[in-house]
């Protein structure tokens, strides 16, 4: 098969950045020896001293990383599953998203916390989280969540390279899911832009990792029955792209969100709430959500995981009905 | 005065290597005297409706301006806690930055106005801006240590706090992280013996803070906090060491929170008044006064120069700061991100 994986695209950006700049280190758990997903195999090798194998300790996995940023540093910190991060939350929200901010500019963190997340893999309720919506309430942070090999590989480079604290967040499903030609596609994408992945005029819906894939499944057999949908690729959460994220509700008028966390304080509310303030004259329906029951977590059996996603054939039903309102 | 314990036997230079001089006395002297005279004129202010809150460091400034002391100025980093008004005003804090802080003034170089007083904060005199969440300073000062070691920068970093903070698993994954890599950083722990209203006793099963440093491998010692010069001696062969790359070091300094925990706080709820008493027939401001003119290192007018210069200067600094300008409101909106 041709292209490279969502992972690859990881390693090999992380090689490559390594390569260029000396103050780029990475710390983590196993990281070492090349961490669960094989994202950093090989870099302690070619770098040594710059891949750091921490305690299982996460506060201070990103809390040390903010001291090194601080130093001028340029650490890129992996939690190892996103559900174990909020034990750093802490250093998140009281400390590295708020540096700038307290020292009126003074200071800045020049680092990243990349970390795997979301479902689809039987990883049951701690290996499966969605953590985007405790995350993106943190001004000062951003967060990033991209669904193609090529935007892996250009927004973790502008994320490395961002003055600000960056949390990266890669779907694990999609790891090894979908593949493309690194050196032939464009990825343009900048941090803070989402992108317009399908044009069609009847209804849009937005999404982004593994969601998005699974968005654009289902607007391909939509548009074998003639409903043709605009696909929104988020790409980054915070800040959000309110200018592409508004002119591709306007023409449609009709707009579903989705996302693989739970619907309630999710992050597809901030979506669906930009729309009605901004849009609300040229919507033809009400905002839709579509996104995973308001339970704790996802479960772990394959009966009740797949009940608890969303995926293709749940979004196509919601479009199809979002498009006969 | 000074007493030292090490878990293991270590060299120790001959005690005269860290003999402080005159002018290092007298310097100690003006340092601890100014803390507690700003923080006096702070509690004024508060009470007299110009200042919201104030969290003072009455009764440890000896600790912290020992430790300080102990520092190279400009070079080494500092992740203070809150208390640590003497260990800023040794890194080169000036009483009328003191004060701006305070009022929460445009020009603080803190935070012009951010943060509440006493959350310090200096990139040129390298002292890492801190949060009121207790204990997340102390990662950061692991980071810095890491980050220098990969550069091969022969720095110190020193992290306080009080010990109640050393309950938090921030305390205790970055006293791990720092032993695992040998990294040069002081861990200063001014033991105060109050987390707010709770003795130390409900915050740890143990007599000494120090004692944890056994449970990562780490060298420790415990000091008399209410004498600077024996904190001093015990702070700066550590730094030394830290910076030939001998690791990192747990310090506690014995001092007593000799004021409520803040301008908000009535510690009568808590306290025998009898503990206080005894504690304050210690009070570093008048230990060290006291010890240095007994030993007739200073004539009793030498130090009542100092005192009058000191008071003038908090004096001087407080009127100064009230008529400096307060930050505009539109400027909460400023400096969320760093422009690329």
């Amino acid at each position: 098969m041709p292209g490279a994986t969502v992972i690859e695209a990881v390693r090999v950006t992380l090689e490559e950045v390594m390569g260029q700049d000396d103050r780029v280190f990475i710390i983590g758990e196993d990281v070492e020896a090349g961490g669960v997903f094989r994202a950093t195999e090989g870099l302690a090798a070619k770098y040594p001293g710059r891949v750091i194998d921490s305690p299982l300790a996460e506060s201070s996995i990103i809390g040390i990383s903010v001291g090194a940023a601080h130093y001028g540093m340029k650490p890129v910190a992996e939690i190892q599953f996103a559900d174990f991060i909020h034990a750093g939350f802490d250093q998140l929200c009281s400390e590295a998203s708020r540096w700038c901010y307290r020292t009126r500019g003074e200071a800045h963190l020049p680092m990243v916390v990349r970390t795997p997340w979301g479902g689809g893999v039987h990883g049951g309720q701690h290996h499966s989280q969605s953590i985007e919506a405790y995350y993106t309430h943190l001004p000062g942070l951003k967060v990033i969540a991209p669904s193609f090999p090529a935007d892996y590989r250009s927004l973790l480079k502008a994320a490395i390279a961002d003055p600000n604290p960056v949390l990266f967040l890669e779907h694990k499903r999609t790891y090894r899911m979908v593949r493309q030609d690194l050196a032939t596609e464009p990825g343009e994408s900048r941090i803070g832009r989402a992108r317009v992945t399908r044009r069609g005029d009847d209804l849009t819906i937005y999404a982004y990792g593994l969601m998005l894939h699974e968005s654009l499944a289902a607007a391909e057999t939509l548009s074998r029955d003639g409903i043709e949908c605009t696909v929104v690729d988020l790409l980054t959460l915070l800040p959000l792209d309110l200018e592409t994220i508004l002119e591709a509700a306007r023409a449609p008028g009709k707009v579903l969100v989705v996302h693989e966390d739970t619907l309630t304080g999710g992050f597809g509310g901030e979506i669906a709430a930009l729309v009605a303030e901004h849009a609300f004259e040229y919507l033809d329906a009400p905002v839709r959500r579509l996104a995973a029951p308001d339970v704790p977590a996802m479960p772990y059996h394959h009966n009740l995981e797949s009940f608890f996603m969303p995926d293709r054939e749940k979004i196509a039903r919601a479009a199809r009905e979002l498009a006969a309102y | 005065m000074t007493s030292v314990r090490t878990r293991r036997e270590r060299s120790r230079r001959p005690i005269d290597e860290y003999l402080l001089s005159e002018h290092q006395l007298e310097e100690m002297y003006y340092y601890i005297l100014l803390a507690r005279r700003l923080n006096e004129r702070m509690l004024a202010l508060n009470r007299q409706g110009r200042a919201a809150f104030v969290i003072a460091g009455a009764g440890q400034e000896a600790a912290q301006v020992g430790a300080a002391m102990a520092l190279q100025k400009g070079v080494d980093f500092v992740a203070p806690y809150y208390r640590d008004l003497g260990v800023n005003l040794v890194l080169g804090m000036t009483a009328r930055e003191a004060m701006l802080n305070l009022l929460g003034k445009r020009d603080d170089p803190n935070s012009h106005g951010r943060q509440m007083p006493a959350h310090w904060g200096s990139v040129a005199r390298r002292v890492v801006t801190q949060s009121s969440v207790v204990t997340t300073q102390f990662p950061h000062a692991v980071g810095i240590a890491l980050a220098a070691k990969l550069c091969k920068d022969p720095i110190v970093v020193m992290a306080s706090c009080g010990e109640g903070s050393t309950s938090r698993g921030d305390f205790h994954e970055s006293l791990n992280f720092a032993a695992i890599h040998h990294l040069p950083v002081i861990f200063f722990v001014e033991n105060n013996g109050y987390a707010i209203s709770e003795r130390t006793e409900k915050e740890m099963p143990l007599e000494h803070v120090a004692d944890r440093a056994r449970g990562y491998g780490m060298q420790s010692a415990v000091v008399d906090g209410m004498d600077g010069i024996a904190v001093y001696q015990t702070v700066r062969p550590a730094v030394d060491q830290a910076r030939r790359g001998g690791g990192p070091f747990l310090i506690e300094a014995k001092c007593y929170r000799l004021w409520p925990h803040s301008s908000d706080d009535d510690d009568s709820r808590y306290r025998p008044k009898k503990e206080l008493e005894e504690w304050s027939r210690k009070d570093p401001v008048k230990l060290f006064r006291e010890r240095v003119e007994s030993d007739g290192i200073f004539p009793r007018e030498d130090l009542d120069e100092i005192e009058r210069r000191v008071e003038e200067e908090v004096r001087e600094a407080a009127q100064w700061a009230l008529m400096q300008p307060d930050p505009e409101p539109e400027d909460a909106l400023t400096f969320v991100y760093r422009e690329a």
